[in-house]
């Protein structure tokens, strides 16, 4: 029953707080209700796997056999508590923000909530579609109204783009349906689904590209540094920080248990794929002037390396990356939260006409290289455990592709390290007031830096979580 | 006659008639070939009823009549809309030419826009 | 004390808190005393632990750090005589060069003086961390964290370009070999199952196990050997260390030649009987280190920048150890280790005396008598030179004499060898001292140099003894038999390895002919680089020949740049302005405009003519029949 409050809350409040007219009271209420939204999250946690509380089962539409079916299982809980942590962060970090119709703003940032959750909750594959396409509709208003000055063709292009997956998975799913064995969209009845080889490869590759576009990974990503781009920042957050989760989640959830013999068999191309797009990102990232698209691409090569390990079938790499979902999601949230301040102070993006922040702002600068330190897995920080994990579940698949996917780890620190020494260190800029971090901000930061430590330095709690939701996912991959 | 020389007398008219909607501009001469096509049906209809009936005979088939009468019964459907297609064609076609003096149907391209 | 081992490193993590979070409250003589005190208490604890320390390692388990299928890695610590060794000269070091830091750091604001006391308190945790671990990722944890911090006391004066940069190679190149360590610890869970030291099951005690050259083995340790190479600044990752020396002087005295660059020693002395079982990869060891050793040597003796020639004497002292690594002279390696700590940082803290006496000039050109404006930084920089140098009775010579007659043992040639850059050794240190203290002053006369405070000569004193009595802990056999305590403490570490290399004696008589010629050489060339700098007057000559290319450092730096930089950086642009923007980019958009102009010739189709559309129907109405009849769909 808790679980369709996790949908309902932000969706309800979110269609109201569209008729609110007042700024402050659109900010409050939107905090406010991601805060409580937390709380029942953090509560949900506590409970037994399959308790009263966090299924929930109701015909929808009854003639397709399709059921309104909710469940927090173990892959869920890592994906919604990264939900449930980030809207708050991202509201108390762009508390300072001042939005036309700000009110508009909040609603739409809490239905893309409602829509994630749906995606990271339901156990029925038409239902998943359903809020896959509802996280996608908000955001795209939210991209072309509040974005950059080329929101407009970039939002389109990303709505096209994300869209197209979408509707190779549509036909996916309808495909499965008629050959599942009672005629049914739920999860359980896809995972019996027996298909011929040529089926399965067609339409274990109509998933897969589905789900790549939205991660995204090599070669489907050239939507996403220009969305990170052009959207407010807020929206970048949502976007880099949960909802490129959705791909990857879709992988565990869907691809796998549904099409475990394809994945085995198909590992080596898409491990091929993955790590030549993490080559390939780090090797742009480093030559990129642009801070935000250095991050943006510094993201592909990460999200890179986890639809990586979700691919090696075996239980360092399953748990590695169930993790890194979310420490992903919390450490970029961090970076954009400072490359959102400067580029508001300054209004500069370009890393070579900045310089000499550290003087001007240490403590903003001090929190930034702890989480850009993250971002490049230095140990005691939570992206260590993840990515040691991952890439010993590479190296036990394939020794030499953990050697090529390691580079990878010197490009991060060539390209993080240039531009923490760009941004931050040598001369001033001549900006004469640079303001260090507001209390709300700091108040983020803190957070997040909070959050990398102590799973950084006691990930015991959280690889357990994340162990519960692929415990399933291993036993489906189990011949 | 064997039933072939009706077929292709028909075939023919038809050929006509689709040659001179495609060609023709004129929007009376594209009624008149309409109907030309509509009578090839007719006339093939007309020659089949009789087929069907020499063959019921023949083969002493106790319901002759509704045998002969069906293809009949269709080509009087298909005149009675003929009459009224006639009829509401060339009230259009009389509108048109009060309103433009013309009766050339690519003059009436509004359709694109 | 041992069960409480773990304040050893939660002292400075403690101090480094304190710093970091209060640094723009606090005063300057508080952070003094937090960031040196926490050291002093992690001293303290360390002796009290040194003093316990039997042969077995005790482990101190904190928590389950990671746990995923089979693999369990614990959070926990490790007491042993090689840990709790390096804890006493981690602590030991790291407290007097604390202190010395107090007299340096002075001139800096409050807020820097704290962020520098905070990075050097984390620094002394993670090379504590790293030195503690029980298994190999707590000690990845340190080994990376000794790197960031080495990495912000590089950069410590941001504000300069230059130094940022130099601060990002040093990481960079660390970076490529901490890849190594990493692959190499995966391979040992796939190989053993377990990170573990000790223990039955512990990735050592299998390791024993295996056959000689095993290949997991061979490959595991050479992963481990690149690692060790960019932490220790070996052949072909050593070219950070000498720009390292951007940094503050007593970081590169701490860090940069004391502590963090014997990591890599510490790491193989710590794996030794995988490196003894794998013999192809110590005789790479051996080779590279030797190499490193003469390499760095012939660049030290045309450095004019006097914290350049201590960088790379550093690197070609580390050449030794891993050279004594490489011939199985493992105490030899931990035994120079130890040394090489008392006396370069000592050289370190009185090149840094020097610096700060000269109003931060580091070009020896510029200096010259500054024995009698000096004293006490002249005289322990002395003991330092000879000390490093091999005279006999100073503790350079004890170890350096070890690891050459474990050459000798192995090969002469690699005794001949490694003597050679012994000499270049005694001739660059020799020349920096006499260009430094001997000859008139060369300096700018309106500021005379200083000497410096009390709060820098009382380390330098400290040292100085150190660095002359230090060598005492290893007597040779030759001269009293059963003297060498610190062999005799190691033992239990290298008990396997050394079951397995039958020790080469080399007969009394011949050791004392090599020792006699070796100290005869080193006594003649010490006089003839005194001879020949002690009037050293610049002339402004430039460097030719030889010496130019010496001078320019082998042109490594170039070398690496022509061929590894700048093809990346090119590479990275080909794909970001070809493949990405021309490419994929254009594909995709490339898509939609195929679209959009598809539409705008489907629409050229509705061209509102009556007749056209009539065509069309008659088109498709025969296409239909024309499929279904003749095709039979």
């Amino acid at each position: 029953m808790l679980v369709v409050l996790f949908i309902l809350i932000p969706l309800l409040a979110g269609l109201g707080i569209f008729f609110t007219r007042n700024e402050g009271q659109a900010k409050v209420a939107s905090l406010g209700i991601s805060l409580v939204l937390l709380a029942l999250v953090l509560y949900a946690m506590y409970q037994p796997a399959g308790s009263e509380l966090t299924t929930y089962s109701r015909i929808w539409l009854g003639s397709l056999n399709s059921h309104f079916s909710f469940q927090l299982d173990g892959l869920g809980k890592i994906t919604t508590l990264l939900t449930a942590v980030s809207f708050p962060l991202i509201f108390i970090a762009t508390w300072d923000n001042h939005y036309k119709d700000a009110s508009h703003y909040y609603a739409l940032m809490l239905l893309t909530q409602a829509g994630l959750m749906g995606v990271f909750l339901s156990t029925d594959a038409l239902l998943f579609y359903f809020f896959w396409e509802l996280a996608l509709i908000p955001t795209y208003f939210l991209v072309s109204k509040w974005g950059g000055e080329r929101r407009i063709p970039v939002a389109f292009k990303f709505f096209i783009y994300t869209f197209t997956g979408s509707l190779l998975m549509l036909i996916g799913i309808i495909y499965l349906y008629y050959k599942t064995p009672d005629l049914s969209f739920a999860w359980e009845s896809y995972k019996q689904v027996q298909l011929t080889f040529t089926e399965q490869t067609w339409f274990f590759w109509f998933f897969f590209v589905a789900f790549a576009i939205k991660m995204p990974i090599f070669p489907f990503h050239t939507w996403q540094p220009d969305t990170y781009e052009q959207s407010p920042t807020g929206t970048t957050m949502v976007l880099s920080g949960v909802m490129v989760k959705m791909g990857l989640f879709g992988v565990a959830r869907w691809l796998l248990p549904v099409f475990p013999d394809m994945a085995a068999k198909m590992a080596t191309p898409v491990l091929i794929l993955c790590i030549v797009g993490m080559l390939y990102a780090s090797l742009i990232a480093m030559r990129q002037d642009s801070i935000k698209r250095l991050i943006a691409y510094s993201s592909i090569a990460h999200i890179g390396l986890m639809c990586a390990a979700f691919f090696v079938n075996n239980p360092y790499g399953y748990d590695g990356a169930i993790l890194q979902l979310f420490n992903h999601g919390v450490n970029i949230i961090g970076l954009w939260i400072v490359v959102d301040i400067i580029e508001r102070q300054t209004g500069i993006r370009n890393m070579n006409e900045l310089g000499g922040l550290a003087q001007k702002a240490p403590w903003m600068a001090a929190l930034f290289v702890v989480v850009a330190l993250a971002n490049i897995a230095l140990p005691l920080t939570n992206a260590f455990v993840g990515e040691f994990l991952m890439f010993n579940g590479l190296f036990e698949y394939n020794p030499w592709f953990a050697v090529l996917a390691g580079i990878s780890i010197i490009l991060a620190a060539v390209y993080t390290l240039g531009m923490i020494q760009k941004v931050f260190y040598g001369a001033e800029i001549s900006q004469a007031a640079f303001k260090d971090l507001s209390k709300a901000e700091g108040l983020a930061m803190l957070t997040i830096i909070a959050l990398i430590l102590i799973v950084g330095v006691y990930p015991g709690p959280m690889i357990k979580l994340g162990q519960q939701g692929m415990e399933a996912v291993q036993m489906a991959m189990m011949p | 006659m064997p039933i072939e020389y009706y077929t292709f007398l028909a075939c023919i008219i038809f050929g006509i008639g689709v040659i001179g909607v495609l060609t023709r501009r004129n929007a009376i001469i594209i009624f008149m070939c309409i109907e030309l096509m509509l009578n090839a049906v007719n006339l093939l209809l007309v020659a089949f009823s009789k087929m069907h009936y020499a063959r019921a005979v023949a083969s002493g088939q106790q319901d002759v009549i509704s045998a002969a009468s069906e293809g009949q019964l269709f080509v009087f459907f298909i005149m009675v809309v003929a009459a009224v297609e006639v009829s509401v064609g060339l009230a259009i076609i009389v509108m048109m030419y009060r309103n433009t003096h013309n009766v050339d149907i690519n003059y009436l391209n509004r359709l694109k826009n | 004390m041992t069960p409480y081992s773990y304040l050893i490193p939660l002292l400075p993590l403690l101090g480094f808190l304190l710093n970091g979070v209060f640094r723009n409250s606090l005063s300057k003589s508080a952070v003094g005393i937090i960031g040196s005190g926490t050291v002093l208490g992690a001293l303290i604890m360390s002796v009290l632990v040194f003093m316990e320390v039997k042969g077995d390692p005790t482990i101190v388990t904190l928590f389950e750090f990671i746990k995923v299928g089979d693999l369990s890695i614990p959070f926990s610590l490790q007491i042993d005589p090689l840990s709790s060794l390096f804890l006493l000269i981690i602590t030991g070091v790291g407290f007097l060069i604390h202190v010395y830091s107090t007299g340096y750091m002075h001139e800096e604001a409050p807020a820097h003086y704290a962020r520098y006391f905070a990075y050097l308190n984390l620094f002394v945790f993670s090379m504590l961390l790293l030195v503690m671990g029980a298994n190999y990722v707590i000690m990845f944890i340190g080994w990376e964290g000794v790197g960031l911090c080495s990495y912000l006391l590089i950069g410590f004066w941001f504000k300069n370009t230059s130094y940022n940069i130099a601060a990002k190679k040093a990481f960079i190149m660390n970076r490529i070999g901490d890849l190594g360590v990493l692959l190499a610890v995966f391979w040992m869970i796939q190989k053993f199952g377990t990170v573990s030291f000790a223990g039955e099951t512990g990735v050592l005690a299998q390791a024993a196990q295996l056959a000689v050259n095993d290949p997991a083995l061979v490959g595991i340790t050479l992963l481990l050997l690149l690692g060790a190479t960019g932490k220790s600044a070996q052949i072909p990752l050593y070219t950070w260390l000498p720009d390292a020396m951007a940094g503050p002087t007593p970081v590169s005295a701490l860090i940069h030649a004391a502590t963090m660059v014997t990591a890599g020693i510490y790491m193989i002395a710590r794996s030794n009987i995988m490196f003894t079982l794998a013999q192809t990869t110590s005789g790479v060891v051996a080779i590279i280190g030797l190499a490193t050793a003469i390499l760095a040597a012939t660049i030290a003796l045309r450095q004019n920048d006097i914290k350049k020639v201590l960088a790379y004497s550093t690197v070609s002292q580390l050449g030794f150890m891993f050279l004594a690594l490489g011939v199985g002279s493992y105490v030899g390696a931990v035994f120079h280790v130890m040394t090489h700590a008392f006396f370069k940082a000592l050289l370190f803290l009185g090149a840094g005396s020097v610096i700060h006496g000269m109003h931060h000039e580091q070009d020896m050109r510029k200096y010259g008598g500054l024995k009698k404006m000096m004293p006490v930084t002249h005289f322990t920089m002395l003991i330092g030179c000879l000390a490093i140098a091999g005279i006999p009775g100073f503790s350079g010579f004890f170890s350096k004499d070890e690891i050459l007659m474990g050459a000798f043992a192995k090969s002469p040639v690699l005794y001949a060898l490694a003597l050679g850059a012994a000499l270049m050794t005694a001739f660059y240190m020799f020349r920096l001292y006499a260009m430094t203290f001997m000859g008139k002053y060369r300096g700018d006369e309106s500021h005379p140099p200083h000497e410096s405070p009390a709060s820098m000569t009382f380390p330098l004193i400290v040292l100085a003894i150190l660095a002359f009595a230090g060598g005492y802990l290893g007597i040779p056999a030759l001269f009293a038999p059963n003297a060498h305590w610190l062999e005799h403490f190691l033992e239990p570490v290298f008990a396997k390895s050394m079951a397995i290399t039958e020790a080469h004696a080399i007969e009394h008589s011949t050791e004392w002919v090599l020792m006699g010629v070796s100290t005869a050489l080193i006594v003649g060339i010490i006089f003839f680089a005194i001879n020949k700098y002690k009037k050293y007057s610049d002339n402004g000559v430039a460097e030719s020949g030889l010496g130019k290319v010496l001078a320019n450092k082998w042109y490594v730096d170039e070398l690496y740049d022509a061929i590894v930089v700048k093809p990346i950086l090119g590479i990275g642009n080909f794909f970001k302005n070809i493949i990405e923007k021309a490419g994929i980019d254009k594909g995709v958009n490339g898509v939609g405009k195929g679209v959009l102009y598809l539409s705008r010739q489907f629409r050229l189709i509705q061209s509102g003519n009556v007749g056209n559309y009539v065509l069309m129907m008659v088109v498709a109405i025969v296409g239909f029949i024309w499929m279904v009849y003749y095709l039979k769909l």
